[in-house]
């Protein structure tokens, strides 16, 4: 994770640009997080089917001896897993983030992109025509989906007069998110594969694998910085346009960076885990609720608390009814929605 | 959430007139619907036949085919098109988000959530659930609507549009993880069951039904019509329409009320065509523009055309199996809707 020394004081004072920030607040999130994180990690790689103590554990990660059945558990299956949940748990939540703050859509969330019902559509056609895929090829195929659906989302609304506008873009997504589950809805109920693709609905981060995380981890972290940089502009586009534009922002430039950002977010997080869109819904939402709403305090403590939620959401549903997993998705929810219930209630401002 | 204004400032008056037009045109597509809608199915009619039948002149079997399976379905895919499409149509006025529809008070994920629990404990060929599902479905989604309400209402200000969407996707959310549990638990052949009923399909097909679901829509779209002028003040915003003395959330709960009602009795009926209620209204805005006197029954006709075409189509296309007609809706109302968003500057 990217540490971000936290400021407080902008060096430029912008009239009616005066977010609420809370020092004390983000601190505590930026470092009891990463403590937390850290602390939800090695708890991850030491609880399972197989219990292993902390000793070995520790020996397992930095002395690893191959001959040993259980330094090969935790080296193969636990740590990608643990690791492939922070990346993917950061990477929704900032991606829902930055829809959040360029749409000023309080509904937004990555999951309207097209991006899980484009990976789900690829999905629906491997179960149905080429069943016994590799799993290394049913990843491909659900990222080459992702992206295509999003491309879809982003052409069509850039076709019309006047560019890509957020509202544009939200509604687009809808309306091909629908198109796509409905043609995967179709293709299941036809060739009967609906469970199989309900399983990877989902989502979880069990079976995630080193060459995944190799893969995923320059894209997510190149993101995530880009996603700071940005995340000053974010907040006046949050603004309002009118406003983002009246600072001298340009801003078609800032919604493409941005979008470009959140695909790649959304997409290679979409490709590990499935479809487990609540997480780029709610944590935006806690973080505003917590740190106010400035984007450069916003970015990095939701990715954080995104990172926390996936990791701890994949121990419970591991040990509520061990050995069988629970699906992730359900647990987030199941943690998420009285959470977000709260909040909902409190929220006193509109975006 | 700015609503997205009409195609063009003209005034009001000539915007009447094409209104009027839009909408007669929209009639007469839906009569033609109708038609053909009655002349395709498994066992072919022509035209003459269904005409000859329709005057009491066919044979037992034709009037069987036509008066007791195609009839009542096509009568079924007006009411519950024009139920949905004006429920969406209120709840995107009320809330001023573009992207409400019944969807969000959880009305779709409540009456799944009963049906799959239903389907979970109980065998789903007896005949007794045919007329069971139904009413569980609407008491689902009522239930689900009032916790919604429930949970997003404070005592001194109500409820706030934002704070009643951002509660119903918690919800919806929460009973669709609820739904993924359960589906995973289920035997392949109830799973069919339970999928082919969430993605929508009108099998409700009979006159029992049509009149279960008239009195609902023939009380709920008046109600409606006559709620338009409330609904354009409501659409101005909070303060402006407490200004104008509109008694803001009382008037709110009513709408509120009257979309609830609206889809979920369509639901019940249709199980989950939700695509309809989202994207009817924005058919109608464009072709119509924002004012809801005029904006109400354009949705009311968009939506009804849109679930017959589809539903006729779904027949059609592989028979002998059945596409559900919610997929078809959204097969078709996706593309349209992404062309329209394409061409106009919105």
């Amino acid at each position: 994770m990217a540490e971000i020394v936290e400021t407080t004081k902008t060096g430029r004072n912008l009239r009616n640009l005066k977010p609420r920030t809370r020092p004390l607040v983000v601190s505590l999130i930026l470092f009891g997080g990463i403590a937390a994180l850290i602390f939800g990690i090695i708890l991850s790689v030491s609880f399972g089917a197989a219990d292993i103590d902390f000793m070995t554990v520790w020996e397992a990660v930095f002395r690893y001896n191959p001959e040993l059945t259980q330094h090969q558990i935790i080296q193969e299956i636990r740590l990608p897993r643990v690791l492939g949940g922070v990346l993917v748990g950061a990477g929704f939540a900032v991606a829902g983030a930055l829809m959040q703050g360029m749409t000023r859509n309080p509904m937004a969330d990555s999951g309207l992109l097209g991006l899980n019902s484009g990976a789900g559509f690829a999905l629906a056609i491997c179960f149905a025509f080429f069943p016994g895929l590799s799993f290394n090829m049913l990843i491909l195929y659900s990222f080459l989906g992702a992206g295509a659906g999003a491309g879809l989302v982003f052409g069509i609304s850039s076709l019309a007069k006047g560019g890509v506008t957020p509202v544009r873009l939200v509604l687009a997504g809808a309306a091909v998110s629908a198109l796509l589950v409905a043609l995967s809805e179709g293709v299941a109920l036809y060739f009967r594969v609906g469970q199989d693709l309900a399983f990877w609905y989902a989502g979880g981060v069990a079976g995630t694998k080193w060459f995944q995380l190799k893969i995923m981890l320059p894209w997510i972290g190149g993101a995530l910085l880009g996603a700071m940089m940005l995340s000053r502009s974010i907040t006046m586009l949050s603004l309002g346009e009118e406003v983002a534009v009246g600072l001298g922002q340009r801003t078609g430039l800032v919604k493409l960076a941005g979008t470009v950002i959140v695909l790649i977010l959304a997409g290679s997080s979409v490709a590990v885990v499935g479809s487990v869109g609540f997480i780029g819904l709610i944590i935006p939402h806690l973080t505003r609720f917590l740190v106010g709403v400035d984007y450069r305090t916003i970015i990095p403590c939701s990715a954080i608390l995104g990172s926390l939620l996936v990791v701890f959401a994949d121990l419970a549903a591991r040990m509520i009814n061990a050995p069988a997993e629970t699906p992730l998705g359900a647990l987030i929810a199941l943690i998420g929605v009285p959470f977000f219930l709260y909040l909902a209630r409190k929220e006193r401002r509109e975006l | 959430m700015e609503p997205i204004q009409g195609l063009s400032q003209a005034s009001g008056k000539r915007r009447t007139q094409r209104g009027i037009l839009v909408m007669t045109i929209l009639g007469i597509l839906i009569v033609c619907a109708f038609i053909v809608s009655m002349n395709t199915g498994f066992i072919r009619l022509s035209p003459l036949d269904v005409l000859k039948t329709l005057f009491g002149m066919g044979t037992d079997k034709q009037s069987l085919i036509l008066f007791d399976f195609r009839l009542p379905r096509i009568v079924i895919s007006v009411l519950i098109g024009a139920g949905l499409a004006v429920s969406g149509c209120i709840l995107q006025g009320i809330s001023r988000n573009p992207l409400a529809d019944p969807g969000i008070l959880g009305i779709n994920a409540g009456a799944g959530l009963m049906v799959m629990l239903y389907v979970s404990f109980f065998p789903t060929t007896s005949f007794r659930s045919v007329f069971l599902l139904p009413l569980l479905a609407l008491l689902g989604s009522g239930l689900t609507a009032a916790l919604i309400y429930a949970l997003s209402y404070k005592r001194n200000e109500g409820v706030s549009p934002t704070r009643l969407i951002l509660t119903g996707i918690g919800v919806a959310a929460g009973i669709s993880s609820a739904m993924i549990v359960l589906t995973l638990k289920l035997d392949p052949q109830k799973y069919q069951f339970v999928a082919t009923w969430l993605a929508g399909s009108i099998w409700g097909s009979n006159w029992k039904f049509v009149l279960a679901l008239l009195p609902w829509i023939v009380v709920l779209l008046p109600l409606a019509f006559y709620k338009a002028r409330v609904m354009n003040i409501l659409n101005l915003g909070e303060n402006s329409a407490t200004g104008l003395g509109i008694p803001v959330e009382k008037e709110r709960l009513l709408l509120l009320a009257v979309a609830v009602g609206l889809a979920g009795s369509s639901v019940a009926v249709s199980g989950g065509i939700g695509f309809v209620g989202l994207i009817a209204p924005h058919l109608a805005r464009r072709l119509v523009g924002p004012k809801h006197e005029l904006l109400l029954p354009a949705s009311a006709m968009t939506g009804a055309l849109l679930v017959i075409v589809a539903d006729t189509i779904g027949r059609w296309l592989m028979q002998p199996t059945e596409i559900p007609t919610g997929i078809v809706v959204a097969v078709i109302g996706a593309p349209y809707f992404l062309y329209l968003l394409s061409k106009v500057k919105g």
